[in-house]
């Protein structure tokens, strides 16, 4: 037997199914914030990296993690700041400069095949023999890798204030390098799964 | 282990971290699907390939073997497959 409903059970049913949807659609608005909420704390598939170091090796190793955090798919970048500069400078600029912005413009490499070692420097020595040796091992060279970053898509960003106090042009450095400053690094650095100071 | 592979990168002689920067860019030049045989004489590229592999997205490892050359030296071949 079909069980007869009153045009009054039936009206009531409606309702409540009409009630039911409303909630149910609230959840999901509230759902969907939610994760959308926790996805921004999430790290993203990002490597923020501090190149505060001038020395060679120091460099060097920067530049492989970098490269290496590009294969893997992170989107990589590179804050240079105060000696670390050097490693985008490619020629050197005395012209508008004044006494100890040129002191300083001389006494520190005018690119990064100046920079030496941060052991065993022995006047340029340790630096002729460290690429001496990776170039025996087939080891990429500095310049080479800085190239292979950036065609791995790494961004490098040069710290405004520190080339201020040092006095570097934006002219003595790499085209492609952006300008920034802490926040321009923090605002990478606090979402990405890897944040390095070298 | 048969694995067919689509394309063969002859990573010889290279150093960390070129073997996997290379594989990066042959991997990404591939179809979903198909796999990438890397020949590397870097004994570092065993475990490089492993951890590179863990976080990616475009490639996992399938397999990797290690062969001795006519010359006495080992050959490390890994095999990725575009996801």
């Amino acid at each position: 037997m079909i069980d007869e409903k009153s045009p009054a059970d039936v009206s009531a049913l409606v309702g409540l199914l009409g009630d039911l949807r409303q909630r149910v659609d609230g959840l999901e608005a509230r759902l969907d914030s939610e994760v959308a909420d926790i996805r921004e704390q999430l790290p993203a598939d990002r490597a923020a990296i501090v190149m505060f170091s001038g020395d060679l090796d120091k460099v060097l190793a920067g530049f492989i993690i970098a490269t290496g955090a590009a294969t893997m798919g992170l989107e990589t970048s590179i804050f240079f700041t105060f000696w670390g500069l050097t490693a985008l400078k490619r020629k050197r600029v005395l012209e508008g400069k004044n006494l100890m912005e040129r002191m300083m413009a001389m006494m520190t490499p005018e690119s990064s095949k100046g920079l030496d070692p941060s052991k065993m420097a022995y006047f340029g020595a340790g630096a002729v023999m460290l690429r001496q040796m990776m170039k025996t091992k087939d080891v990429a060279s500095l310049e080479d890798m800085v190239e292979l970053a950036k065609e791995m898509g790494v961004r490098f960003v040069a710290c405004e204030m520190s080339m201020d106090v040092m006095g570097v042009r934006r002219e003595e450095l790499r085209e492609d390098a952006d300008l920034g400053g802490v926040a321009t690094f923090l605002g990478e650095a606090v979402n990405s799964k890897l944040a390095l100071f070298i | 282990m048969t694995i067919q592979e689509s394309k063969v990168l002859d990573a010889q002689g290279l150093k960390c971290p070129m073997p996997i920067v290379k594989a990066k860019k042959e991997i990404d030049a591939l179809e979903p699907g198909q796999v990438l045989k890397v020949i590397a004489t870097d004994k570092g590229s065993v475990l490089d390939f492993q951890g590179w592999a863990k976080t990616n997205k475009v490639a996992e490892l399938v397999g990797q073997e290690t062969e001795s050359a006519p010359d006495g030296t080992e050959r490390y071949l890994h095999f990725l497959r575009r996801k």
